[in-house]
């Protein structure tokens, strides 16, 4: 012990890092609680990636990797030239923007309602009930809308009965209805959870700001417009920034669910198309080429994303 | 004096009508949410036939639990319903520990490889390697229809290992100091000291991983759907979901119509449709007041990022 303390002190350029290995062997204990996980994550996340050469190959199915023809970006070129990929991309983009615009405008007004609710039992009811559908699954979830949009279901009786429309419409197969159709069930079933974070930061508005704006004479709406809003205008800007780098995640199960044949052009999204290329079809290579492309997107939009969020002087993400 | 009391009744009278309608809002949403849930609960119960003829509302017009009793003779869902629940506790409890366990090491400030560590699962936030490689992956490992593909590649995801992480460096560190000094070593620290403190975070990150594991059905779907005996209730349902959309009409109508023609089906596809969904709802509505309170501290420790 004593050697390397003499050893460390000759050395003193390199000493820091001689102090680090010398600290790395103390602490055994948490190495041995923390490594195997490394490992494992290195095998289950980033050892995948080791399959993205399989987008630069024409794979076979049972071949060894580094045994398959190389191609080049032949797949990429394909793909771009394919009518389905660039429809999948129009869907994707189409039901993202669908999801984020309504998201965001749901949660919003939702959290502004509850917290203009005086009696705490009907805002914790609310609440409650709110958050329910966030935990059902997308398959108990697309169940119920599939049965609240048949022919006979609750929409077409109350839409009838207000004689908004003459005869039950089949919703699910048609074509112009399936985006708004995704986004109105996305808010549904995510609108309370969404909503507890700008709940939780309207906590933290200052209660004096409304007691000066009351004897100032301003109304509820007044006092929601200006001291509310801005209240929770850094958290809005992140989520935001946030939701950027998900623009090509339009979702899969959603989509894949409550699909029918008569929408398949418009339900389709990149996922399912990588799902149904590479699965069902086994065309491996070329299923591997539009995932890359999904997250190659993915990643570029997020880092700028980031930066924005750094230039504007909000709390960056990474 | 009159003045104040005039303003005030006046504010009231603008507040009152603000309140009246946000109320009625309120009341509209709690409706649009329940409604769905309630229907499909209602049909659950109602003859089937019954169903055909005219659609339900809220409440069953002829009682009857025929829909549970024919979905039940089917052993299978017996078999779903035992592998749903086994995938949840088991998947549960070995991610929790595990995620705890890595994120108590890097809660230590002193720890050499904090930082590199969590870079390297952080970065996996953003960043996979997608469907088919994945695929490959488990195809390669031998995971590919076996029972471990629901509870191996899910062990530690890098959110909750965040939020984790974020909790136990909130903790007052002189306790494991103190306990460091008395010789407890630090798999001893992190069981005695460490996971009993972190209870509420580790209530929040159960209910978050149990919840996806109970409503999971792609993986069944992707690797386990030619092993019948590993499949799950959610992907059951997904099949009888979508053997209902692949069908002529492309809506719920057509099962209905199909059985019209078949007086001596007693049940349809879409009673017993109802009766899964009920089955596959149940568990989660059991256990959701009893975690409703950790949620939202959850979601918060979520926002807290580094």
């Amino acid at each position: 012990m004593s050697v390397t303390v003499e050893r460390v002190k000759k050395h003193a350029g390199i000493k820091k890092s001689r102090s680090k290995w010398s600290k790395l062997r103390s602490q055994k204990a948490l190495m041995a609680m923390s490594i195997p996980f490394v490992v494992y994550v290195i095998i289950f996340a980033y050892l995948p990636l080791y399959g993205w050469m399989m987008a630069f190959q024409n794979y076979k199915l049972g071949s060894a990797m580094l045994d398959n023809e190389w191609v080049g970006l032949a797949n990429f070129r394909e793909l771009f030239q394919d009518e389905n990929f660039t429809r999948v991309i129009r869907n994707t983009l189409a039901m993202s923007l669908i999801n984020l615009v309504f998201g965001f405008v749901s949660s919003i007004g939702l959290a502004l309602m509850l917290n203009e609710v005086r009696k705490i039992i009907f805002k914790r009811i609310v609440q409650t009930v709110s958050y329910l559908p966030h935990f059902l699954s997308w398959v108990v979830a697309a169940n119920l809308i599939m049965n609240v949009l048949s022919i006979d279901g609750a929409v077409n009786k109350v839409l009838v009965s207000l004689h908004i429309i003459k005869e039950p419409i089949m919703w699910l197969s048609e074509q112009h209805y399936f985006w708004w159709i995704i986004g109105a069930s996305n808010v549904w079933k995510e609108i309370g959870w969404s909503a507890i974070i700008y709940l939780a930061a309207m906590t933290t508005i200052d209660p004096s700001l409304y007691e000066a704006a009351s004897i100032d004479g301003a109304g509820r709406f007044r006092k929601i417009r200006h001291i509310t809003l801005p209240g929770i205008r850094s958290i809005i800007v992140i989520l935001l920034i946030m939701n950027i780098g998900h623009i090509l995640d339009a979702g899969f199960e959603q989509q894949y669910l409550l699909q029918t044949p008569m929408v398949v052009d418009y339900s389709e999204t990149i996922d399912i198309f990588v799902l149904k290329y590479g699965i069902n079809l086994s065309r491996f290579s070329f299923a591997t080429a539009a995932g890359i492309f999904k997250t190659v997107i993915s990643v570029v939009l997020l880092l700028a994303a980031n930066r924005m969020a750094k230039r504007m002087g909000q709390e960056r993400l990474f | 004096m009159t003045t104040t009391t005039l303003s005030r009744s006046k504010r009231s009278a603008a507040d009152l009508l603000f309140d009246l309608c946000n109320t009625v809002f309120l009341l509209a949403l709690l409706v649009l949410t329940l409604y769905p849930v309630l229907n499909t609960l209602a049909v659950s119960f109602n003859q089937a036939q019954d169903t055909v003829r005219d659609s339900t509302f809220l409440w069953p017009r002829e009682f009857t639990t025929l829909n549970y009793s024919t979905l039940f003779q089917d052993g299978l869902i017996y078999h779903a319903f035992f592998i749903s629940v086994a995938r949840t506790l088991l998947g549960t409890i070995s991610s929790v520990f595990c995620t705890a366990m890595l994120a108590y090491t890097l809660s230590r400030k002193d720890y050499v490889l904090r930082g590199p560590i969590s870079f390297i699962f952080i970065f996996t936030m953003y960043f996979s390697g997608g469907l088919i490689p994945t695929y490959m992956l488990i195809k390669n490992l031998h995971l590919y229809g076996t029972f471990w593909v629901y509870v191996i590649p899910g062990l530690i995801g890098a959110f909750n290992l965040i939020v984790m992480r974020s909790f136990m460096e909130g903790l007052p560190e002189s306790l494991a100091e103190s306990a460091q000094i008395d010789g407890a070593t630090h798999f001893s620290i992190f069981m005695r000291i460490i996971l009993p403190l972190s209870l509420p975070v580790i209530a929040t990150i159960a209910l978050f991983v149990a919840v996806g594991q109970w409503n999971s059905w792609f993986d069944t779907f992707l690797y386990n759907s030619s092993n019948i005996n590993l499949s799950t209730l959610q992907y059951e349902l997904m099949k009888k979901l979508q053997s209902a959309n692949m069908s002529v009409g492309g809506t719920a109508e057509s099962a209905f119509a199909s059985s019209k023609n078949i007086q001596a089906n007693i049940v349809t596809p879409a009673s017993i449709r109802a009766a899964i969904t009920v089955v596959a709802t149940v568990p989660i509505i059991i256990v959701y007041p009893f975690l409703q309170k950790y949620f939202v501290t959850g979601l918060t420790l979520g926002g807290v990022k580094e």
